[in-house]
């Protein structure tokens, strides 16, 4: 069991920059697999985990090379290897699982070509052992029919299938050693906990060592032994999960760990200050000194040595972490946010809402209407009351999005009516809106990447709202300008800067008050955080709170995070399939008794803890589309009564806690069933 | 897949038809008609009215472009104006000649540029590309009316080797053309080589920078079992369609090289009847070249879904 599988030595990777300096982006990094060990790596974007996880197969991405140290797999080092030597030991010794296996798999040839060239590569069976041997990996990791999906090409599987796949193909050349580069990321929540349950059963099952690398702390919780945190290219904090996620203690470890929202607190989670230093910009002193509220002088001029602590089994790279020792019962706590006036008027409405997708016919085209019986957004009517969050949850395909553009104009509703202030109804079509309408109503998207204009400066794409629809030129523009920096929390140095040139929480904190700008009374947010890190997520999610509290905004928030949700939101919406499951106050939603698809929802959470283990109620099988009739869940309903739900619409039912919940089963026995 | 098939070959068809139109209609808006353009100074008495009566000019524009539609269709495009002989046999002979310097370009001139594209690459930053990319972005950027001169300045006046310039009747046979045709085709692989190596190398490149591709070398694929297996079939597929335009700019008469070399093929013609105000004939060419850029696109977007697995299902589940 203490035998050591691969080592990395004194690991240092970097690149030579544009002015000629070498530029390290990991640094000094040391750490043992030993065999049947699940490992797990852990760091914020940038963090170079990635890169030492790729090193420890002997893979340096292009433009990168190592600097110094080594990694010794079974004592060999992999660094100095010729890529023959390195062919015959990637994918039999050590394989990969890749982080999008939607990408990672070769479009133009099918899944049972790929499990084959793996197979061929790795052991000597012949084509019908080959063949046998296929079929019977597919089955490991739970594929329906086996058979058949060898035949398959990568596009024809859902997400969760290609991942499936990726972790088949893996598994053919019996490796000592799996390396799993983010493998849930990007998944729906419930495919996400049973790609984890797999990759847990593998690990029990074949005694496999593997490294799981991850941004995610609640997904590395719940496979790995031991954690590695990484941040600016250095190890942190190391040692025995429990430990690590239980009793942090470094600073940045504590922060993050605080910083991430949990289901069993309402409320906002504690944000870190700034943000991970850039490659090369670190001097001297603590890479996370900005950061640490715990810094000394010391920290400023040196930086502290990666030190071991006997008893707690842990490597710390702090001078302070004594301080942090049996602070750990702070870290279920968050901040407390001002609810809002529930007495308050409503200001936007939703009327038995449906969108569809569907092409409009010729002769529908004609007649300007969409006749699509079976619609992707069907009968949605929520009343939002001016200043509260409302949350739209769902899996992708939940109709989430599709609603707020459809709020936002950018889609036309095929059925009902959005209403507007005093029962206003609003066309469905952009450009029928009055230019007020469309002020009052503000988009923040998920990606600033893509969201800001990479040749306006700050400047520019702020002043755009503020002309637009104020009319704002010279002095008075630019007060305009600082003010809504300063209400993001922003320097008004800023100006000036390219998108570029700023973090992706800058960025999102522009794309905020670029919202801000036109005083919107709703604030549209698709997934506004789910591109960020979570020490970033936790400093936007305050700030939108903030300035909800300050201005009276109404926000529609849309994720597919259910913590997230918890701690922003007054007022949660279920969705599934672009059917409304149950509606109500978010303190409700979240406890029981609940909708079967909200229960499924929650159970497959993971929470960053090791002894809460996400509960699989449902198969994680991707609906096409809505079923015609029925219930919208009745394809995946664990709790499915019979052919009720197949042939007529659930009532909405209405809980003691006020929350509204649509299916036949009645709520107190739901209640009990859920208990 | 048989619907999406007939669609496109309608749709082609459809264009076909508004290009002649237009070729009819822009004959028929200019000043005079095609025998006062043709016959010039001589334009009056006897001989015009032998002209209009031929070209059934007196009677009205429409029945006159249904007539000569329905001609087409059946292929026949009338009477050429300067030979005073069917257009069919203007054209027939030029064809050929068209398609025999196409495709000896085509054959030498493709895989050349896909080879030249792979390796520059797969060896991209390093000696081969650099020295092969010098090359074809030198041959790209020189106007191909001055490397077929220096081409006929070189091989043919100061060593020798090869006739300078094609002396060959329009209907001479395919072995005749093959030993004069060597430098035009050099002088039109050059240019067209160059562009699609360019287009191969970037696609290359793209691929290679792939998650598959890490994916692969990951799992241990020797490196030219995954060049061949997991690169270039992505590769390559959007090559096709460039693949596609180059052929139908070849067939379509490469105009400036064919008048440098006095190769009698489609694009001399062209400007041959222009300048003899030759009406029939241009109108005839507009429709062949039409009909040549519609259909070689419209195979080359058959055999792109054919050879992507994605767009194939996804045609077939519409």
């Amino acid at each position: 069991m203490n035998e050591i599988i691969e080592s990395v030595k004194n690991l240092s990777i970097g690149f030579n920059s544009q002015k000629g300096k070498q530029i390290s982006i990991l640094r000094n990094v040391s750490t043992n697999i030993k065999k049947g060990e699940t490992v797990g790596i852990v760091g914020e974007s940038g963090s170079g985990k990635s890169t030492l996880a790729l090193a420890m197969m002997g893979y340096i991405k292009q433009g990168l090379f190592p600097l110094k140290g080594e990694c010794l797999f079974k004592s060999e080092d992999l660094l100095k290897m010729s890529s023959r030597q390195l062919e015959k030991i990637r994918g039999r010794k050590i394989a990969m699982i890749p982080q999008n296996a939607g990408q990672a798999l070769t479009p133009n040839l099918k899944i049972g070509y790929q499990i084959d060239e793996a197979l061929r590569l790795h052991t000597d069976l012949n084509k019908t052992e080959r063949d046998k041997k296929i079929s019977e990996l597919l089955n490991k990791v739970r594929l329906p029919s086996p058979e058949t999906m060898a035949f398959r090409y990568p596009h024809e599987l859902s997400g969760g299938q290609q991942q499936r796949v990726a972790v088949a193909m893996a598994l053919a050349g019996k490796p000592d050693l799996l390396l799993l580069d983010e493998p849930t990321t990007g998944l729906d929540v419930t495919t996400q906990a049973h790609v984890l349950e797999l990759l847990r059963f593998i690990a029990k099952d074949t005694g496999t060592s593997m490294i799981y690398v991850s941004h995610d702390l609640g997904a590395i919780a719940q496979v790995s032994d031991r954690i590695v945190v990484m941040y600016a290219g250095e190890i942190v904090l190391e040692g025995p999960a429990r430990k690590i996620l239980k009793e942090p203690i470094h600073p940045y470890t504590y922060g993050l760990l605080k910083s991430i929202p949990k289901l069993s607190l309402a409320g906002l989670p504690a944000s870190m200050p700034g943000s991970q230093p850039q490659p090369g910009s670190i001097n001297e002193g603590c890479s996370f000194y900005d950061r640490c509220n715990l810094a000394t002088d010391n920290c400023k001029k040196n930086s502290p040595d990666l030190e071991h602590i006997k008893e707690l089994d842990t490597n710390v790279r702090c001078f302070n972490y004594k301080e942090l020792i049996n602070q750990n019962n702070n870290l279920q706590t968050s901040i407390t946010k001002k609810s809002n006036n529930s007495e308050a008027n409503e200001v936007l409405k939703l009327k038995d809402v449906s969108i569809s997708y569907a092409k409009q016919k010729f002769f529908d085209q004609l007649l300007n209407k969409i006749s699509d019986q079976n619609p992707t957004v069907k009968n949605i009517n929520i009343d939002i009351k001016k200043g509260e969050t409302i949350a739209l949850v769902g899996e992708s395909g939940s109709g989430k999005s599709t609603i707020l553009k459809s709020i936002a104009g950018l889609l036309k509703t095929k059925d009902g009516q959005i209403k507007f202030e005093n029962d206003r109804i609003l066309s469905s079509d952009l450009k029928m809106r009055n230019p007020n309408d469309l002020r009052a109503i503000q988009l923040i998207f998920q990606n600033p990447d893509e969201s800001l204009n990479p040749n306006h400066t700050v400047e520019q794409i702020l002043s755009q709202p503020l002309k637009l629809y104020f009319n704002l030129s010279g002095e008075e523009l630019k007060k305009n300008i600082i003010d809504l920096l300063k209400k993001v929390r922003l320097g008004e140095f800023y100006m000036s800067r390219y998108p570029r040139q700023l973090s992706g929480g800058e960025k999102q904190r522009v794309a905020v008050a670029r919202a801000f700008a036109a005083k919107p009374d709703i604030i549209l947010c698709d997934e506004v955080t789910s591109a960020l890190d979570v020490s970033v997520q936790a400093a936007v999610l305050n700030l939108l709170q903030q300035l909800k509290e300050d201005l009276g905004t109404t926000y529609v928030f849309v994720s597919h995070d259910l913590a997230v949700v918890r701690a922003i939101s007054d007022r949660v919406a279920v969705l599934y399939q672009g059917r409304l499951c149950e509606i109500g106050p978010s303190q409700n939603v979240y406890k029981f008794p609940s909708h079967p698809y909200t229960e499924v929802l929650l159970g497959a959470v993971l929470e960053p803890d090791p002894d809460i283990k996400p509960k699989l109620v449902a198969e994680d099988i991707v609906e096409e589309k809505p079923p015609e009739k029925g219930c919208s869940f009745q394809g995946r309903c664990p709790r499915k009564i019979g052919d009720i739900c197949n042939s007529e619409v659930p009532p909405w039912q209405i809980g003691e806690n006020g929350n509204a919940i649509r299916c036949h089963i009645n709520i107190e026995e739901l209640a009990s069933l859920q208990q | 897949m048989l619907l999406l098939i007939l669609k496109r070959i309608g749709l082609g068809l459809i264009t076909l038809f508004i290009v002649s139109l237009i070729t009819f209609v822009g004959v028929e808006v200019l000043p005079g008609d095609a025998c006062t353009t043709y016959l010039e100074r001589e334009a009056y008495g006897a001989a015009l009215d032998a002209c209009i009566k031929r070209l059934g000019l007196d009677i009205p524009a429409y029945e006159r472009y249904l007539d000569w539609a329905s001609n087409v269709v059946r292929g026949d495009f009338g009477y050429s104006l300067s030979g005073e002989m069917p257009i069919n046999e203007v054209l027939g002979p030029r064809v050929k000649n068209s398609l025999v310097l196409a495709s000896v370009s085509i054959l030498i001139g493709i895989p050349l540029a896909i080879v030249l594209g792979i390796i520059t690459a797969l060896w991209r930053d390093k000696l081969p590309d650099i020295m092969i990319s010098t090359i074809t972005i030198f041959s790209m950027t020189i106007p191909e009316f001055i490397s077929a001169t220096l081409l006929i300045l070189i091989v043919a006046i100061w060593l020798g080797w090869l006739p300078g310039i094609v002396i060959i009747p329009s209907d001479a046979t395919f072995y005749e053309l093959l030993s004069n045709i060597i430098l035009p085709v050099v002088a039109i692989s050059m240019i067209m080589t160059a562009h699609m190596a360019r287009m191969v190398r970037s696609s290359v490149i793209q691929v290679m920078a792939s998650d598959y591709v890490q994916m692969a070398i990951l799992k241990g694929v020797p490196y030219w079992k995954m060049v061949f297996r997991h690169v270039l079939p992505n590769a390559l597929l959007p090559a096709i369609n460039v693949v596609a335009l180059t052929i139908a700019w070849l067939l379509g008469g490469v105009v400036v090289t064919e008048v440098v070399f006095n190769y009698p093929g489609l694009g001399r013609l062209v400007i041959e009847s222009i300048s003899n105000r030759d009406l029939p004939v241009v109108q005839a060419l507009a429709i062949i070249l039409a009909s040549i850029y519609v259909g070689i696109n419209l195979i080359a977007d058959l055999m792109t879904l054919m050879l992507n697995p994605r767009l194939k299902s996804l045609q077939i589940r519409k």
